[in-house]
Order: structure tokens, then C-alpha cells, then sequence
């Protein structure tokens, strides 16, 4: 009875305390916050440290974050802003409502990679993967697919970030020859599909030979379902690269708790729930080293265009992907 | 004093405006952020596809539905009524979970094709306009065969006796009692079905093939996400929304009451001819029969495997969707209802639109809008559920409008007056009258409106919180994290409980018309 009284004192005392507290709030892509995604370890981790309670606000996927800030404008609730990718950094900046972080950091990244409002905090490559047990020996080059009568599945470039990062892979492999490759490869597309997890998803139904994901997906497949027949392509032409960054909005209320932040997630805390949760490269490797199966698919050569170059030439790559497909 | 020129009473009235805000106001608040309108010629043909994918699709799933609804009218069976309640879940299973149920029998390695393969036959590719087309008609052949059936048992036993007394055969009780019924309920079907798949988007874009198959959804899409154009986003959803405008003016232009007059309740089933309309009726229905429920039945056997060991956020998730499918389908029922009691004491092109035009919003601009005319006052999130609810509201509104019309109109016509001169109006008018006469429609209607609310993203995506997640959005997410199977089985849960739903207040309807 005693400590029941104490306990009710204390929270009396603790609640105006607790009124309080910092908040930091982080819009992401809703695969962040879900039960499954880093978004759980990461705020627990980070609220140990803050003294402070750190909230996600989950928003589609990562277009669907920058049409969301292009929205709110610098009325936004949210401080940092998790989940972009560099074929979409160049438009967010271009928004001027990105704050310079400021840091200078020492990452993992398999090219150089300096961006004064955006920081890494994990990157993978893009890759087809297919079934060992329906697809032997997986064709090395996109002209060897689409010579092959193999059947592909991917995503719309103009609602899925894998998707239009395909559209940017082609076009930073063969250049002004991509519309031709896209003719090429017409015949192998099964369909294209809204975003990943539709895709992904006709793969694994056995519609498709090969899936438009990443070279790390085979490691989600051995670690949790012990399953290894699951392979990426390597590609002769290189893979393209993913790098998922953070930034500061310069509209910030928190700035001090946001530069925290944006340091806390190159350190190992943040960096070691990425892999088995994101299923992606971490930014920074983790002192424990990376889960088995991240080293199996490791390409030689990765691709990848400047954020500028991607904002350039993506409007004639779409018209191309569509005209190819189109006939 | 009941005058012939009834002005159209203020709570109809105050609720059409309240719709039609609902559709222009997010519209609006869109296109003021934009600046300039232009549309490329790909948007065009994605204007043009659209148009072309949906009116085949209406067509189709309308002409397929007349045999079926007729076998089911003149047909006793054992199973009948079970049949006519199971036919209805593919119309409720939210659009990718009934993708993947095709695919399971028309996929590339489906049964079709397995069946096709060991016979030495070529195989059948899914992708592309036919299946659109064949996922349209999975999907809403459902709701035609039930609305039309809906038609065929408002037919009062007294024309059916007074035919079979003046010795008619099928083909002029065909001429003189069905026609006239389609003529009225045909209209309705093909409209609210035509719109639906104007607006259609997962389906038609992973079944489509490709970017030949862009649809104006996908258009907006484009516009939000790849080009952030806010007024040609504003411009498309304008545009989706006048089409449907005119294509529910046609149909309303066209439909003419029956006119049967009033019955004496008396049940008495349509005359169940022999010869080859006894087998033609036994096609129908079986053919119907395995292609409605094959999917859905490969829908639970994929679901299955995984229901062991399925996230505990499931449970809250289901809890919140459920609350959201009751409150929105309450609403929706009353909303529905005096809209169509208005519609059918005074035909009025407000009530009409207002009922109809909220099926042809955006998706994508109603979050948006919403999002952006809520920001200024309040964080979204915090008006997740409320917002939800209202939106579910206004996107069922249609269907239950038009499964409630015909039977309020041909209720008006036939006791309309005599309720007048007996000055029955307001409470004991719907207690006594109009609720016991609408039970059946009503209950399915309600069932329709649950079950699609609950099934519904909507706009939850733009406004859900953390914790806030519907079980759509959770199947979603676990598809996201790799976890298929155990997405297939939320999923599983998610069509079991919007079939419950649905079920429950369709049955509930039909016990209290008996």
C-alpha cells in the first residue's frame, strides 16, 4: 500500500517533468517504423541516450516522403526527414528546406559519397534475384537477359524508388543506347507492378524467373527462412547503387536534438539494427561485423549517377521506358 | 400537405452539399498549390485507356451477370442461399490479395496453365488488357449478379401469377416482366461498376503488362509523386471526376421504372422452365461458381500455412479496422437512405451526383487534399481514424445508394400515396414502412459498405501514425519486410473478418424482411 502511494507521488511529481520532454520527430518510409523495420531498436536506442522521445511518422515509401515535405513545406511538425534516395536528394534540395548537417563522416559506401545537406545511413545495390532451384545459371548482362526468353517482373518507376532506380541503372549503363536496351528487354517483362512488395511478391508465386530487389534479399531468405537457394545477378555492365540518406529540416524547432540525431545513426546502436531489419548495407559497418550472407553477392563494378545527373536525364529515361514498352 | 412538387427535404439537401465539398473541396485545396494546367499527350492515352478498360469491364461483368442472377431467381437448390452469400466475397477482398488469388489459377504457373500444359495446349498469358478485364469481372460480377437478383425478387408474385395464368412461356415473361425490370436495374449496375474501375489502380497496373496499360489513377500518381505537379494532379482528378459525372447522367437518363405496382408480399418463385434452359441455367452457375470461388479459394490455402504464428500487432490492427468498417457503415446506411428516399420522392440531378461522384475521387488527391486542408489546424495523425471513417463514408455511399434506389423508388410509387393521405411521415413512416419494406437491401447494402470500408487503404497511408495501423496496412507492411506468407495470412483474416462483417448484416436484413 505504501509504495502504491509513493508510486502514485512520484508520478505526480514525474508528469509536469515528463510534459516536457523533448520530441524529435522523424518522418520515414512507413518499412522504417513497421514492427519488422529498424525503426523499433533505433528509438529505443536513441531514447536511452536523449533524454528525449524520439517519433517516427511514416509516409509511403521515399517519393512518397518528398511529395510529402514538398506538402508541409516549412509548416512541417517533423525534424529530420529519413528515407531518400540520391535519385531523389537532388529535388529535395532543390526545395531549400534541408539544413547542412555539418558532419563528417567515415562510411562504408562502395563510392565516394559527400553531400553537405544529406547523410548515408545505409546504400545496397540493386540486383535481379531468381531461384536456384527454377533458375540455375542466371544470365550476366541486361543484353544477355533480354536475348534470353527468361521472364522478369518490376516496378513503375513513376510509383516505386526500385523502380526508377532500374530506370537510372540502365541508363548509366548503356546511355543513349538505354531505349534500345528497354526495346529489347520489352519481351522479358512480365509486368510492372505498383512497388516492391507487389513484385517481390509475384516472384516468390513463381510468375516470374527473376525479380527486380537487391543483392542482399538472398540473405533475408538464408537468415530467416534458412533457405539458400535464393541468388542476386551479378551483371557484367555493375549493379546501381541505393544510398538511402537523412537530413535536417532547416524549419527545425529541435536543432540541437536533430544534429544528435543525424550523429547518433552512424554509430553502432543505429548501424547494427539495419541489416536484419532494412535488409540493406549499414552506412557504417558495426563492430560485429556484417550477418552471414551480405558478402555472397558482391558485385565488381557499382553504378551510380550524381544526384544531378539522375534529376537531369530521368524525365527523357521515363519517356524512353515508356515508349519502349509501350509498343 | 403532400403537393406533387415536393421541394427536396433540407437533410437530403444539407447532405448532398456535404458530399460534393467532400469531392471538390480536397480537389480544390490540390489545385491552389499548383500553378498552370497542361496535359501531355500521355495523359491522353492514359484518359483513353482508362475509358477503354473500364466501359469493357462494366459491360462485360454486367451482360455476365443477367444468366447467373436469372438461374439464381427461378432455381431452387440446396445450397442456394449459402451460394448466393458466397459469390458475393470476391467483391470484398481488397485488390491485391484478389490479384494474387487469380493468379493462382490463371497465373503462369496456375492451374489454368498446368491444366493446359499437360494437354500439350499453348499457354494463356494473364497480363495485359484481358486481365484487367477478367480481374474487373472477378472482382464486381459479385455485386451485378446481386443487385440484378435484388431486381428479379422485386417483381411482386402477383404479375409472376397473373403470367402464368394468361399461359406465358419464358420468352414472354422475358418480354413483359424481366425486360421491363432490367431496363430499370441495368443502368445502375453497369454505372456504379464503370466507375469503380475508372478509378481501379493495383489491379490494373499489375496485371496491365506494362506502361501500355496506364490508367488516369496512375496519371495522378505520376503527377504527386514522380513530378510533384500539383495542378495537373488537380487537372486529372477534375477530369476522372466529370467523366463519371456524364457516364451517371446517361444512366440516369436512361432508366425508366419498371412500373410493376404493388404486391401482396406473396412469395411465390418465378416459373423454373425445362429443356435447355434448365441446362443453360445449370451452366451459368456452375461456370460462375468456379470461377468466383477458385480464387478465393486459393486465397485461404495460401493464407493458412502462416495463421500459427502471426504478429501480435494483428489483433489491435483488426480491432481498428473493425471499429472504422462499423462506424462507416452506419453512417454510410443513413446517409444512403435518405438519399435515396429523397431521390425517390422528387428525382433531383443534386442527390444523383452527390451520390454518385464521390466513387470517382481520387484516391490520391482526396489524401492529399484532406491532408493538405488539415495540416493548418491540427498534426494529421491526430485525425487519422476520424478522417478515415469520413472518407470511408462518402467512397460506400454510392454502392448502397444504388442497391437502396430501385426498391425506395418502386416503395414510393406503391405506397407513397397511400402512406400520404394516411399523413405517415417521419418516425413511424421509416419504423412502420420504409424499414421493413428495405430490410433486405438495406442489410446487404450495410454488409457491402463494412466490408469495403474494411478492406479500403484509402487515405490511412497519408494520415496513420505509428501506431495507428489498420490490418490492410499491416499487410501491406508485412509484405514490405519479405514476411509473404505471414502477409497472406493477415490477409486471410482480413477477408474472413470483412466477410463476417458482411454476412452478418446481410443476414440480418434478409431475417428481418422474412
Amino acid at each position: 500500500m505504501k509504495t502504491t502511494l509513493l508510486a502514485a507521488g512520484l508520478a505526480t511529481i514525474a508528469l509536469p517533468a515528463l510534459a516536457e520532454t523533448l520530441v524529435l520527430t522523424v518522418l520515414t518510409y512507413d518499412s522504417f517504423t513497421s514492427e519488422w523495420g529498424p525503426g523499433p531498436a533505433v528509438e529505443a536506442a536513441f531514447e536511452a541516450t536523449c533524454a528525449c522521445d524520439l517519433q517516427f511518422v511514416p509516409a509511403g515509401d521515399g517519393a512518397a516522403l518528398l511529395a510529402r515535405i514538398q506538402l508541409e513545406g516549412a509548416a512541417s511538425e517533423a525534424d529530420i526527414v529519413l528515407g531518400l534516395d540520391t535519385s531523389l536528394t537532388a529535388a529535395a534540395a532543390a526545395t531549400g528546406l534541408f539544413a547542412p548537417h555539418g558532419i563528417t563522416a567515415t562510411t562504408a559506401l562502395p563510392v565516394a559519397f559527400e553531400d553537405p545537406l544529406f547523410l548515408p545511413f545505409d546504400w545496397g545495390w540493386f540486383a535481379f534475384v531468381h531461384d536456384r532451384t527454377r533458375l540455375a545459371e542466371a544470365p550476366k548482362s541486361f543484353e544477355a537477359l533480354a536475348a534470353s526468353d527468361l521472364k522478369i517482373v518490376i516496378q513503375d518507376p513513376r510509383s516505386s524508388t526500385p523502380g526508377l532506380g532500374l530506370l537510372l541503372w540502365v541508363k548509366a549503363a548503356y546511355g543513349d543506347r538505354a531505349a534500345e536496351v528497354w526495346a529489347a528487354l520489352a519481351d522479358n517483362i512480365v509486368t510492372v507492378t505498383p512497388g516492391w512488395s507487389e513484385a517481390y511478391g509475384l516472384f516468390l508465386e513463381g510468375e516470374a524467373d527473376m525479380v527486380l530487389s537487391y543483392t542482399t534479399s538472398p540473405a533475408y531468405h538464408l537468415i530467416v527462412e534458412s533457405d539458400d537457394n535464393k541468388a542476386a545477378a551479378l551483371f557484367d555492365e555493375g549493379q546501381y547503387l541505393q544510398i538511402e540518406v537523412a537530413g535536417k529540416l532547416a524549419a527545425t524547432d529541435q536543432p540541437a536534438l536533430a544534429d544528435q540525431f543525424l550523429a547518433f545513426m552512424l554509430t553502432d546502436a543505429f548501424q547494427a539494427a539495419i541489416p536484419q531489419t532494412n535488409w540493406m548495407y549499414p552506412a557504417v559497418t558495426p563492430a560485429a561485423g556484417l550477418p552471414e550472407g551480405f558478402d555472397t553477392f558482391r558485385p565488381a563494378k557499382s553504378l551510380l549517377l550524381s544526384p544531378e545527373e539522375a534529376q537531369a536525364v530521368r524525365d527523357v529515361a521515363l519517356a524512353e521506358w515508356q515508349a519502349a514498352l509501350a509498343r | 400537405m403532400a403537393s406533387r412538387a415536393r421541394p427536396l427535404n433540407l437533410p437530403a439537401t444539407a447532405l448532398a452539399a456535404l458530399l460534393l465539398a467532400l469531392v471538390a473541396a480536397p480537389l480544390a485545396a490540390v489545385a491552389l498549390r499548383g500553378a498552370g494546367l497542361s496535359f501531355g499527350s500521355a495523359d491522353w492515352a492514359a484518359v483513353r485507356f482508362t475509358l477503354l478498360q473500364a466501359t469493357l469491364s462494366a459491360l462485360l461483368s454486367t451482360l455476365l451477370a443477367i444468366p447467373v442472377a436469372r438461374a439464381l431467381a427461378r432455381r431452387r437448390f440446396p445450397g442456394r442461399g449459402a451460394l448466393i452469400v458466397l459469390m458475393g466475397a470476391p467483391f470484398l477482398l481488397p485488390a491485391v490479395v484478389a490479384v494474387l488469388g487469380l493468379l493462382a489459377i490463371f497465373g503462369r504457373t496456375g492451374l489454368l496453365n498446368a491444366g493446359l500444359q499437360t494437354l500439350g495446349l499453348p499457354a494463356i498469358s494473364i497480363y495485359g488488357l484481358q486481365g484487367v478485364l477478367l480481374a474487373h469481372v472477378f472482382l464486381n460480377l459479385p455485386l451485378a449478379v446481386r443487385m440484378i437478383l435484388q431486381g428479379w425478387l422485386t417483381i411482386p408474385a402477383e404479375r409472376i401469377r397473373l403470367a402464368q395464368s394468361l399461359g406465358f412461356g419464358p420468352a414472354e415473361i422475358s418480354h413483359h416482366l424481366e425486360r421491363p425490370m432490367l431496363r430499370e436495374v441495368l443502368p445502375g449496375v453497369a454505372l456504379v461498376i464503370l466507375i469503380i474501375c475508372l478509378t481501379s489502380f493495383a489491379v490494373v497496373l499489375t496485371l496491365g503488362g506494362g506502361p501500355r496499360a496506364t490508367t488516369i489513377e496512375l496519371a495522378i500518381y505520376q503527377a504527386v509523386r514522380f513530378d510533384f505537379d500539383l495542378s495537373r494532379a488537380a487537372g486529372l482528378a477534375g477530369l476522372q471526376v466529370a467523366i463519371c459525372a456524364v457516364a451517371a447522367l446517361a444512366a440516369w437518363a436512361i432508366v425508366r421504372p419498371a412500373a410493376f405496382g404493388a404486391g401482396l408480399d406473396r412469395a411465390t418463385a418465378l416459373p423454373a422452365p425445362g429443356g435447355w434452359r434448365c441446362g443453360a441455367d445449370a451452366l451459368a452457375l456452375s461456370a460462375a461458381t468456379l470461377f468466383l470461388l477458385l480464387p478465393l479459394l486459393a486465397v485461404v490455402l495460401r493464407g493458412l500455412p502462416g495463421l500459427t504464428d502471426l504478429p501480435a500487432s494483428v489483433l489491435p490492427a483488426a480491432g481498428r479496422s473493425i471499429l472504422v468498417a462499423l462506424a462507416s457503415a452506419t453512417l454510410a446506411t443513413v446517409a444512403a437512405l435518405t438519399l435515396a428516399l429523397a431521390a425517390a420522392a422528387r428525382p433531383s440531378a443534386l442527390v444523383e451526383g452527390a451520390a454518385t461522384l464521390p466513387l470517382a475521387t481520387s484516391g490520391l488527391v482526396l489524401g492529399t487534399g484532406l491532408f493538405l486542408i488539415v495540416q493548418p489546424f491540427t498534426p494529421p495523425m491526430t485525425v487519422a481514424l476520424p478522417v478515415t471513417i469520413l472518407v470511408n463514408t462518402a467512397l460506400t455511399l454510392p454502392y448502397l445508394y444504388r442497391i437502396l434506389l430501385p426498391e425506395t423508388r418502386a416503395l414510393q410509387v406503391d405506397y407513397g400515396r397511400l402512406a400520404d393521405s394516411l399523413s405517415m411521415s417521419g418516425w413511424p413512416r421509416l419504423r412502420w414502412l420504409v424499414l421493413p419494406r428495405l430490410a433486405r437491401p438495406i442489410g446487404f447494402g450495410a454488409g457491402v459498405a463494412a466490408a469495403l470500408s474494411m478492406g479500403d487503404l484509402g487515405v490511412i497511408t497519408l494520415f496513420a501514425g505509428e501506431r495507428q495501423a489498420t490490418l490492410p496496412l499491416v499487410v501491406q507492411q508485412l509484405t514490405g519486410a519479405y514476411r509473404i506468407e505471414a502477409a497472406a495470412s493477415a490477409a486471410l483474416i482480413l477477408v474472413t473478418l470483412s466477410f463476417a462483417l458482411f454476412w452478418a448484416c446481410d443476414a440480418g436484413g434478409r431475417r428481418a424482411a422474412a
